[in-house]
């Protein structure tokens, strides 16, 4: 809940709008307000435009750093209250030191911006790409089940394989990211610092196996199955009162587990 | 001695004690809550000090470990003081009545249930101060499994997880031993039975665990994890005469079979981890 803090009166004309003005004019994907509009609209225009380029990398328009900062903490803080299975990419590309080496700096940004396109066309709209930094990007992919990790990231790395990345009127190059993942711990709130620490561990294995390729940490796995449980409590058998206690407790853990699948 | 951590991402996600501290360090956990793990932490601690071990237990349950209550010591400064910097580390360590040092997190800590880096960070840094000063280090974490205990947990290179017999223990104890097998991919842990209704019963419930344990867990994997029963402690009404008067057992009644099943438990631990002779 965000409580607004006690505004002071403004006088509208008092406003110094030009310098934010013309920050807006060179973003080419924002409308900018006609000085027709009420004075209150045209500052909450200037204002949301300025709100919106605080969020977004200029260079791929992807989510920045800041704005996916927002992103983890929503989606730690769900995780704690529902529990969901939330899944953190990071995302980077492979040698791209070499690409700005080789083919300059102008073709490092082409690249950066074939990557991140391509990343936005690879998930789902409920999920979230952004730029972490450098060559390295980062998703968010709330409700992914633990099984579809491997797959989904792995298709991800496929499709950047595949790109080609036209970076002068006679060149074309071809590009790798590496993968690194791990879905937030269920059952605590954990923090966006140790969360992303726990990716890029991820990533840095990957990239230590060669670079191209997924590494997704195995989520820990804390349900006991009615199979382990009956193996667990086999040896109480002969003891009467004890197994009664124990066909009660099992029995009791079946009727959860059922209703939770309902 | 296995070293836990000693993998390339761990490495990298957590950063911990030196190996040479972590190997003097056992972090005293169990799945459930309400199965003795303080009232272990703090007489198994007399125990070992009897033994003439400097000892310190470090309430790493951040503040909801009731080892204040158990030992009847209520501290003015504590853990909370250490972390906020208004008190060094020495300040706040106590001595408490069986010989043994304690380090105490006081009630303020509980809003660190939650692990940060900071907290962490704070934390391995007391844990250096600490730990050359003592021969053993006894972390008495929290029950369950949530980040603060299996960051506390990392810390130490031998774990003791202890369980009674009931299902629902015996169930908590077995998804932490999973969750500790997957995530820091330990190779051993050591388990005490408490509240045991005869001898055996401790042992058959450890051999009943690694059992299912190699079935569904070890099967095919790369760290197969061993589960070594250090003791059982039996059903005794002198536990609960003792915690009552908050005293240990060593205080209340050193000669009930508690006493000295938690006596034969030190010597099993003295033998095991400092390979000192019984």
């Amino acid at each position: 809940m965000i409580r607004s803090p006690e505004l002071p009166q403004i006088n509208l004309s008092d406003l110094r709008l030009a310098e934010a003005r013309a920050l807006l004019e060179h973003d080419a994907t924002f409308q900018l307000p006609s000085a027709e509009e009420s004075p209150v609209a045209y500052v909450q225009k200037i204002l949301d435009g300025l709100c919106e380029l605080s969020l977004r990398d200029p260079l791929t328009g992807l989510s920045n750093r800041r704005c996916f900062n927002n992103l983890l903490n929503r989606e730690i803080d769900s995780v704690a209250r529902s529990g969901k299975s939330v899944l953190l990419l990071m995302l980077d590309i492979d040698y791209f030191k070499k690409v700005n080496d080789t083919y300059g700096h102008h073709a490092g940004d082409l690249v950066l911006q074939a990557v991140a396109k391509c990343l936005e066309t690879c998930v789902r709209p409920l999920d979230s790409v952004a730029r972490f930094g450098g060559e390295e990007f980062a998703a968010i992919l709330p409700n992914c089940p633990t099984s579809f990790g491997s797959i989904v990231a792995e298709r991800i790395r496929k499709a950047v394989a595949d790109l080609s990345v036209v970076v002068s009127p006679t060149e074309t190059i071809k590009i790798t990211i590496s993968i690194g993942g791990t879905f937030a711990p269920e059952w605590v709130r954990s923090t966006t610092a140790l969360w992303t620490e726990r990716a890029d561990a991820q990533l840095y294995r990957a990239k230590s196996a060669g670079r191209n390729c997924v590494f997704i940490e195995e989520p820990l796995s804390v349900s006991v199955s009615a199979d382990e449980k009956g193996m667990l409590f086999g040896h109480f058998l002969t003891d009467d009162t004890a197994s009664e206690n124990i066909a009660n407790f099992a029995s009791n853990g079946a009727h959860n587990e059922l209703d939770e699948l309902k | 001695m296995s070293d836990v951590l000693n993998t390339a991402q761990d490495r990298v996600v957590t950063p911990n004690l030196p190996l040479q501290l972590r190997h003097k360090v056992i972090a005293v956990t169990s799945g459930k809550g309400g199965v003795g793990k303080t009232f272990v932490s703090a007489n198994l601690a007399a125990a070992l000090a009897k033994r003439g071990l400097k000892v310190l237990v470090l309430d790493a349950d951040l503040g909801l470990a009731n080892l204040d209550v158990v030992l009847n010591l209520y501290p003015k400064i504590t853990l909370h003081d250490v972390f906020t910097g208004k008190s060094k580390l020495e300040e706040a360590i106590y001595k408490a009545p069986g010989g043994f040092s304690v380090l105490l997190a006081g009630s303020g800590m509980v809003e660190y249930s939650r692990m940060t880096s900071e907290v962490r960070d704070s934390f391995l840094h007391i844990m250096e101060g600490l730990v050359p000063n003592y021969d053993i280090v006894i972390l008495d974490t929290g029950a369950g499994i949530s980040d603060v205990v299996l960051f506390s947990v990392s810390m130490a290179s031998e774990v003791l997880l202890v369980a009674t017999p009931e299902p629902t223990a015996l169930t908590d104890a077995y998804a932490t031993v999973k969750v500790l097998a997957a995530q820091q991919k330990r190779q051993t842990i050591r388990m005490v039975i408490n509240q045991t209704a005869k001898p055996g019963d401790g042992r058959a419930i450890t051999a009943q665990l690694q059992l299912v344990l190699d079935r569904f867990v070890n099967a095919g994997s790369e760290h197969p994890l061993s589960l070594i029963h250090m003791g059982d402690i039996p059903a005794d009404p002198s536990v609960r005469q003792a915690i009552m008067r908050r005293q240990l057992l060593a205080q209340s009644d050193p000669g009930c079979p508690a006493a000295q099943a938690i006596s034969q438990l030190a010597k099993n631990i003295d033998v095991a981890l400092l390979r000192r002779e019984g």
